[in-house]
């Protein structure tokens, strides 16, 4: 746990970029500070390895305060990604990846061997181990820097908007591959946006910071669409929260009804079209399975040409269809 | 042809000379320059003034410089040193700008990134900002080199000038033999040296020749 007590960092032009913050960033999760410019989420991230010092208050982690030992000690603890992954130019992939390791005085062959390991972790060919990072795409540096954070096996991630300097295509593709790694390593991840939905994405829990460097909110991304303390988060989250907060509402208790007859299915059972009136072939639509959200379960149905929404199994059988009645019920809270 | 032959003893010491008096001040210069190109974009008010000062030095007239250092440093009138320390001067005024601007060349992300892993701040200069600064500091060195090889000739004037002194020989004897000898063995000089610097950055920066592929979206 990372625990930050009446935190405040004031330049000596007497600008406060964080203003008294106390949160607690709860271990093994993502927690995203989430702002509009200006409102101290970097600098409260580079506050975590010191990258930037506090004026007052004290952090600690896991009890211990980050003061207690030297800065560049806790840095080599502590992974950082930072925006356009900063890679160092003149490093191949894989030294990039070896560098804590080295600075730790590991054994070359394990820095080595360990990198490589990583870099097969993080989805990259291992043909680029050997290039330099200006022979590499956007995405595929940034997969690299996050390589680099994790080489020394560190407790605590800081990514600091390590996504979006990438097309809307490679910063989804990542976003995925960061929650299905964390599935994996279970780190306490502290991340840096000021994309509301790339925060509600990832997060675990959400810090939401006004102008001034103040918390205005903290807490789960479902109890943030849901339960906005005032009308600045409310406007940060954006219009459309109502539709938004069911990505956290399983289907599971969806009533379905059975698959009609129009819906002609293929031999192993998948949905293959809707007959319409005229006996022609109309496209099924999006599906949904079971432990999908209620959002693509709407989904499903407002892209069905007969306002049907098709339930599939893993298998990607038809198990049954949802309706407008069946939304609205699972809509009522 | 047979002059060459007949000289080829002392050719081969001017040679020597030349060389000596136009490659120690350049690591010299070099070594200077590094630390205080660091200090400058360490502390910035001081690069704008220090740049304007190498500037200023470097139009001093050689010549000038030559006859009154051994004034000011004590040393005799026809001590090699006055060259070394007035092409040294000439050397940092101009690859002061080079180290600045090469340190400067370092991405900010990259620097934080530095910071961020844990490198020290002796360790990151050395090993990270250094490195990366390599292709503007080489410019200004070739340049140095180049502009040092040219400059210790005038050294003759004083009576140590490595090929140089070919040229002194040629106008006392009124014989246009080992001036023009100087001219094509300095020209060839330069032209040797520089394609040496060019090959050493090449070997030290093989990150900074690797062609750039059209970066495709494909990760």
């Amino acid at each position: 746990m990372i625990e930050f007590e009446d935190v405040t960092k004031r330049y000596p032009d007497g600008t406060v970029a964080v203003d008294n913050l106390s949160l607690r960033i709860p271990s093994h999760q993502i927690t995203v500070f989430v702002g509009p410019s200006g409102c101290g989420k970097t600098t409260s991230l580079r506050m975590i390895n010191r990258t930037i010092e506090r004026t007052s208050g004290t952090i600690s982690i896991d009890g211990e305060d980050i003061n207690s030992k030297d800065a560049v000690t806790l840095r080599r603890g502590i992974g950082y990604v930072i925006q356009n992954a900063g890679l160092f130019p003149h490093k191949t992939v894989v030294e990039n990846v070896a560098t804590v390791p080295k600075l730790l005085g590991w054994d070359k062959r394990k820095a080595r061997s360990t990198a490589m390991e990583l870099l097969e972790r993080v989805g990259l060919d291992l043909k680029l181990a050997e290039r330099y990072p200006a022979q590499l795409s956007g995405g595929q540096q940034q997969r690299v820097g996050v390589a680099r954070a994790l080489a020394a096996d560190p407790i605590i991630m800081l990514m600091d908007e390590p996504f979006s300097a990438v097309d809307p295509i490679v910063r989804n593709q990542l976003q995925e591959e960061l929650l299905r790694l964390q599935r994996d390593i279970g780190k306490t991840i502290v991340f840096v946006t000021h994309d509301i939905d790339e925060a509600i994405k990832l997060g675990d829990h959400v810090a939401v910071l006004r102008v001034g460097g103040k918390l205005a909110q903290f807490a789960p991304p479902a109890e943030l669409l849901a339960n906005p303390v005032d009308e600045f988060v409310e406007n940060f989250i954006g219009k459309d929260r109502g539709y938004r907060a069911l990505t956290f509402v399983t289907a599971e208790e969806l009533r379905l009804t059975d698959v009609p007859a129009e819906l002609t299915r293929a031999e192993d059972g998948s949905p293959k079209g809707w007959v319409n009136g005229s006996g022609e072939l109309e496209p099924v639509g999006a599906t949904f399975q079971r432990g999908d959200s209620l959002r693509a379960a709407l989904d499903a149905v407002l892209t069905s040409p007969v306002g049907k929404g098709v339930c599939v199994d893993e298998s990607g059988k038809a198990v049954g269809v949802v309706e407008y009645a069946a939304l609205a019920e699972a809509f009522r809270p | 042809m047979s002059w060459v032959g007949d000289n080829s003893a002392l050719i081969w010491e001017q040679l020597r000379e030349h060389l000596y008096l136009a490659l120690i001040p350049m690591v010299l210069g070099l070594l200077i320059s590094l630390p205080l190109g660091y200090v400058a974009t360490r502390f910035s008010w001081l690069a704008n003034p220090l740049v304007a000062l190498g500037g200023v030095l470097y139009s001093l007239p050689s010549i000038a410089l030559f006859i009154v250092l051994p004034a000011i440093l004590g040393t005799q009138i026809l001590s090699p040193v006055n060259i070394i320390v007035a092409l040294t001067i000439y050397a940092v005024s101009l690859l002061i700008r080079n180290v600045i601007d090469g340190l400067r060349s370092v991405p900010e992300e990259v620097l934080q990134a530095a910071v961020s892993v844990g490198y020290g701040t002796l360790r990151r200069v050395l090993t990270v900002d250094l490195p990366i600064a390599i292709p503007v500091i080489f410019t200004g060195l070739r340049v140095v080199t180049v502009a040092n090889i040219s400059m210790v000739s005038v050294g003759a004037i004083i009576g140590i000038g490595g090929f140089g002194e070919l040229f002194t020989t040629g106008f006392q004897q009124d014989f246009l033999t080992p001036i023009v000898v100087g001219v094509v063995l300095s020209l060839a000089l330069a032209l040797v040296c520089d394609i040496a610097l060019v090959g050493l950055q090449r070997l030290l920066t093989p990150w900074a020749r690797v062609i750039s592929p059209l970066k495709e979206a494909t990760t």
